[in-house]
């Protein structure tokens, strides 16, 4: 088949089944990104970012391997996992690597000056934003489940016997159901609230930072502006609570917690609303790397 | 109005970045040939061209590209390809894949978007080294690989930003030879260059920038006419050219006629070269004098260039 007879053909094609043109661009976008940007050296610090517990839990695991276990124990590690989980995960391995990660899609590109062969192709701006949306979801998601499933591995493994009955018989696999599920939503609401940031500021950093404030200080407004930050649908839908410590406690404002169908609603529904934003900025994104 | 679904029509475009004039008020529409936009330093033509590709908005106006704009990106970019002056490459990228990808976001499968990439690789004569990382490239190389993603999806509109720049003699009447052909087909190829001699040996109309604005545009011929200011040189080749003169001075529109020095042509400056013509006519006919050859000496792009903008910046 000639080449101008290839070009007719495809030109049909995405005329008669538009839909299906969309697919096939986020799937050739998906496939492009992810393997541009999952392992590359500009990369190593996010895994870093998020296999820091794993190691510190390893070391544990092979300095404590004698320790006998005991079912208090399990209880202290279970608490201890919620708060690698909400603390160090939530609120800053995961906000930090999707904030590089999410940020990087656009405003990278505009960086290296590459931000206009994406412009350049047959494809819908907003289907630019999906393609690289998701390859993003894709990076975090893989970086971030495997270091909480690593985590949940090596806590319980030493526990030999009772770690198994744990995990199997118990309550277990459904904390680790939950972590999997909220560390998903996590990447998807984080990075689609860095990508948006990403469009609207030359420098997302400093907006960044303020969102880190912002989801910080959150618990100590009223319940209807705690509904504002992203911990806050993830908080309810842990399997563990952590107690509140420190000096915030005097001031965090316990709100009612929300039924998990709605705190995954709810995260849906913001992640489509930002993104529905970004598709809206890309419009209005211009080539002009001299003014970067 | 219906936008020609032949032409590219500019409508009254304005473009400015903060106050800073990008270019201002360009009313024109191209026909399919060589269109080639001629202007020195920030005279506006990248403006022009990013413009027309749609990588930034005018603030006033709007252009169409046979009937289309960049609002409707699947048709748009279909018909249109842009070989753009940023010498920057996707890191860890080699030829193929730099091709290859984009054609997967035109909708073609693997083993088209394979054929296509292999054609446009032989037709900017970069096979042999597509293989190889972007970031190892010379600076002719990469100007060739971005030429062949420009045409690799065979646009009917082909948009090139200073295209001969960085590559050697041999690539460089390559490339315009591919131009060349292209335009044949009936496509429209617009080319901004500063070298001028090239530009002028193969396109069909130009348009002339300076400080934003176009200052001329059309047939290079029809816009040497149009310059007024400046009497149209005409260099004839005769036996006898002190007669030549002398009845060329009888005229009044000829206000110069200069016998070469080998005393074998006389260089005209003329105000009507129609009149001149038909007195050369005449003064043949008459046996007076025998002619070998009659040529316009400035109705090129680098004369109407010097006339129009001046020599103080100099193209780019």
């Amino acid at each position: 088949m000639s080449a101008q007879n290839l070009v007719a053909r495809a030109q049909r094609w995405s005329k008669e089944q538009p839909w299906r043109l969309f697919g096939s661009q986020i799937s050739v976008l998906v496939r492009n990104e992810v393997r541009r940007n999952l392992l590359t050296r500009r990369r190593i610090w996010i895994y870093l970012l998020a296999l820091v517990p794993v190691l510190i839990i390893l070391t544990h695991v092979i300095i404590d391997r004698h320790e006998l276990a005991a079912p208090a124990q399990i209880e202290t590690d279970t608490q201890v996992l919620a708060g690698i989980v909400q603390l160090y995960y939530f609120r800053l391995g995961i906000f930090f690597a999707c904030m590089a990660i999410f940020t990087w899609l656009f405003r990278g590109e505009m960086v290296e000056r590459t931000l206009h062969y994406q412009f350049l192709v047959p494809v819908r701006r907003e289907v630019l934003v999906i393609g690289k949306f998701l390859s993003g979801v894709i990076i975090a998601i893989a970086v971030f489940e495997t270091a909480v499933l690593g985590c949940f591995c090596l806590m319980y493994s030493r526990f030999g016997l009772a770690g198994k009955s744990y995990v199997f018989d118990g309550p277990g696999l459904s904390q680790l159901g939950s972590y999997v599920l909220v560390t998903a939503l996590a990447c998807l609401g984080y990075g689609a609230v860095f990508l948006a940031l990403s469009l609207l500021f030359k420098n997302p950093i400093v907006p960044g930072v303020v969102l880190m404030g912002w989801e910080a200080i959150a618990p100590i407004f009223p319940a209807w502006a705690q509904r504002l930050s992203v911990t806050f649908y993830l908080k309810h839908l842990c399997p563990v609570s952590l107690p509140i410590v420190g000096p915030l406690a005097i001031f965090t404002i316990v709100a009612e917690p929300v039924a998990p169908f709605i705190a995954v609603l709810g995260l849906l529904c913001l992640t489509i609303a930002v993104l529905a934003l970004s598709c809206f900025l890309i419009h209005r994104m211009e080539i002009t790397y001299t003014a970067e | 109005m219906t936008p020609d679904a032949r032409k590219i029509v500019f409508e009254n475009v304005s473009k400015f970045y903060g106050e800073v004039l990008g270019v201002n008020k360009v009313n024109f529409s191209l026909e399919p040939g060589i269109t080639s936009l001629v202007g020195p330093n920030g005279s506006g033509k990248t403006t022009l061209m990013n413009l027309l590709t749609g990588l930034i908005r005018p603030s006033h106006g709007a252009i169409y590209v046979l009937g289309l704009t960049p609002r409707q990106p699947i048709e748009f970019f279909r018909q249109v390809g842009f070989c753009t002056q940023f010498d920057s490459f996707p890191p860890g990228t080699n030829g193929y894949d730099f091709i290859y990808w984009p054609l997967r976001l035109h909708g073609f499968g693997s083993h088209q978007a394979a054929k296509l990439t292999n054609e446009a690789l032989d037709r900017a004569g970069m096979a042999q080294v597509a293989q190889r990382k972007v970031a190892g490239y010379s600076k002719g190389m990469r100007q060739r690989i971005r030429l062949a993603q420009a045409i690799a999806h065979h646009p009917s509109v082909l948009v090139l930003d200073e295209p001969l720049n960085g590559l050697d003699p041999m690539a460089r009447a390559e490339s315009i030879s591919l131009f060349e052909t292209i335009a044949k087909q009936g496509m429209h190829v617009i080319i901004s260059s500063h070298i001028l001699e090239e530009v002028d040996r193969i396109s069909d109309r130009v348009v002339l920038m300076s400080s934003g604005y176009v200052v001329a545009e059309g047939a290079i011929r029809e816009v040497r006419k149009e310059v007024r200011d400046h009497p149209m040189q005409i260099l004839v080749r005769c036996s006898n050219a002190a007669r030549l003169a002398a009845a060329a001075f009888e005229l009044d529109h000829v206000v110069e006629a200069k016998i070469l020095n080998d005393g074998h042509g006389v260089l005209v400056r003329t105000r009507d070269a129609e009149q001149f013509y038909l007195l050369l006519n005449k003064i043949v006919s008459d046996g007076l004098v025998e002619v070998d050859a009659v040529a316009p000496a400035d109705d090129d792009v680098n004369s109407i260039y010097q006339y129009l903008i001046g020599s103080d910046s100099g193209p780019a």
